[in-house]
């Protein structure tokens, strides 16, 4: 089984992402960096799709693409079958519906000047929906009090920062979660319960997740099928499984080694 | 979120207070008109209902530094007003906007009028539309819209790379509201010192303009035309000039305490790097 069975959901193709420097001398050209050269993946429905690679692989920035928070330099991107590639934000509120973003670092992700009921409420308000009782019922869903709603972020430990922006996410009932680095900056201690609450939630509400991380055994914990990034470019695309036991890519390879193994430690 | 008390904070707020209840009782109640000329209290010395003395007018100083503070803070409030009010969606909009040449736009015109002294803009805005209070502040105001603009600008940058503008924009938030509810909340404390600032440079102005004939007209009170009125009488009778500079001196330094104290309150995390220092 190397790819999912469902109809395709996200459909990138030839992805190209170049930013440019600023310059740093009058006579030399200012200095570009290619970000993405030219990356294709197809995310089905109901899949739970993984992208690993280091930091500088061009994993976040296929990230941003993804969600039209970033315009990509070529190439395009289909969304349920519309393309998403170019369009003003205006025209991109189905987008903002179906797909909704957990970022790395519930400390600089969540305003705050905001309170938690408005911080979960947000994409409801944003995108014209009425709020009623589901803050309460959110914050329940993730495993937080209702009387959290009237505190401000500073208030909560990383691990329940989390939990309010994973809250947050769901607010407007998207089809697709996406998260980048969900765990990466949390203690290793809460990583686990912040990783089994987004996937008991992706099961129970039958989401599609994209999950990007720089650590192949956490994806392999919420993933089915990963993508392997390095330098721009997807090397390698499969079932987590197939991979996680016969790599064919060498840089595969080198990450898997890089994951601490009981055996290593001995 | 917030600090504790600062002795700057402590020292500016209670000067400021001073200042505003000054000008505040000065509605209902003064010693003595502060505009009454009476010859027969002439350069009187302080004593027996002048708690300051009298001008050569025979007006009582005190009377006329409570007037005064009135002037004062109402020239401070427009000035300040007038610069926050434009200066900071200017800078806003420069530091929001995709479009790099219209934040340059911006921030050169703003560089412009920085460069343009405050006193040069009133004595031109006098010249042109008469001498007095209102060509004052607006003169004033204007010549301090880059200094909001700048910090404007600055702040709003800052927030504009944080994680919770990209949630904001993922949650489906127009710019406008991304603008109101992210970005404004988030540069509000800054533009608080900056305002704080502002107005002891407004006080100052004020006074400079008065003591050149070029702010209140006669026979408003005003710190700045009693200094003027008291340069004669420097050597024979230093404290009419003394009472009105100490005022305006205060005044100022309440001001700019407030704004480093508040700069503190506000900002948890330079109170911490100096704490560590």
């Amino acid at each position: 089984m190397p790819t999912h069975a469902g109809t395709p959901l996200i459909e990138a193709s030839r992805l190209t992402r170049v930013y440019h420097r600023p310059r740093t001398s009058l006579t030399k050209p200012a200095g570009v960096v290619h970000a993405l050269r030219g990356v294709s993946l197809t995310v089905h429905k109901g899949e739970r799709f993984g992208i690993v690679g280091e930091s500088g692989s061009g994993k976040s920035t296929l990230l941003r693409l993804l969600c039209a928070l970033d315009k990509p330099t070529a190439g395009s991107i289909r969304f349920d079958g519309q393309e998403i590639t170019g369009l003003p934000e205006r025209r991109l509120r189905f987008l903002r519906h179906s797909l909704q973003i957990v970022f790395q670092d519930p400390m600089s992700s969540l305003n705050p000047r905001m309170r938690v009921r408005d911080l979960v409420a947000e994409p409801l308000v944003a995108l014209g929906e009425s709020v009623g009782g589901r803050v309460a019922e959110l914050l329940d869903a993730v495993g937080l009090p209702a009387a959290a709603a009237d505190r401000y972020p500073h208030q909560f430990s990383g691990g329940q920062r989390q939990r309010i922006a994973i809250a947050r996410a769901l607010a407007p009932r998207p089809k697709v979660l996406v998260a980048d680095e969900p765990v990466s900056a949390l203690d290793v201690s809460v990583r686990g319960q912040i990783l089994n609450l987004m996937a008991d939630l992706v099961d129970e509400l039958g989401l599609t997740l994209v999950f990007v991380s720089h650590d192949l055994s956490v994806v392999r914990h919420v993933c089915e099928t990963v993508a392997v990034m390095n330098d721009g470019e997807i090397v390698e695309t499969g079932a987590i499984d197939d991979i996680w036991i016969e790599p064919s890519h060498p840089y595969t390879r080198a990450l898997l080694q890089a994951v601490p193994t009981l055996e290593g430690l001995l | 979120m917030r600090g504790h008390l600062n002795a700057s904070l402590v020292t500016g707020g209670a000067l400021v207070a001073l200042v505003v209840a000054l000008a505040l009782l000065s509605f209902v109640w003064t010693p003595h008109d502060p505009v009454l000329v009476d010859a027969a209290h002439k350069l009187r010395d302080p004593g027996g209902g002048y708690l300051l003395g009298a001008d050569k007018f025979g007006r009582d100083t005190f009377s006329q530094l409570m007037v005064g503070a009135r002037t004062t803070l109402y020239v401070g409030i427009v000035a300040v007003g007038i610069a926050a009010l434009i200066g900071t969606p200017l800078g806003m909009i420069a530091g929001m906007t995709r479009w790099r040449w219209l934040s340059e736009l911006i921030m050169r015109v703003n560089d412009l009028v920085f460069a343009f002294p405050a006193l040069l803009l009133a004595v031109m805005l006098g010249a042109v539309y008469g001498a007095g209070t209102l060509t004052a502040m607006i003169a004033i105001g204007v010549a301090t819209v880059p200094a909001f603009a700048r910090v404007a600008r600055a702040a709003t940058m800052q927030v504009m790379v944080t994680d919770y503008i990209l949630a904001a924009r993922a949650a489906g938030r127009r710019r406008l509201q991304v603008a109101f509810r992210h970005v404004l909340p988030n540069i509000g404390s800054m533009l608080i010192v900056q305002a704080s600032v502002s107005f002891a440079i407004a006080i100052l102005a004020e006074a400079a303009l008065s003591f050149l004939g070029f702010g209140t007209r006669p026979p408003t009170p005003s710190w700045g035309r009693m200094l003027q009125e008291s340069q004669e009488l420097l050597f024979s009778t230093p404290r009419l000039a003394l009472w009105p500079g100490l005022a305006i001196a205060l005044a100022v330094l309440g001001f700019n305490l407030l704004g480093d104290g508040l700069r503190d309150y506000l900002d948890p995390k330079l109170r911490r790097i100096r704490a560590e220092r």
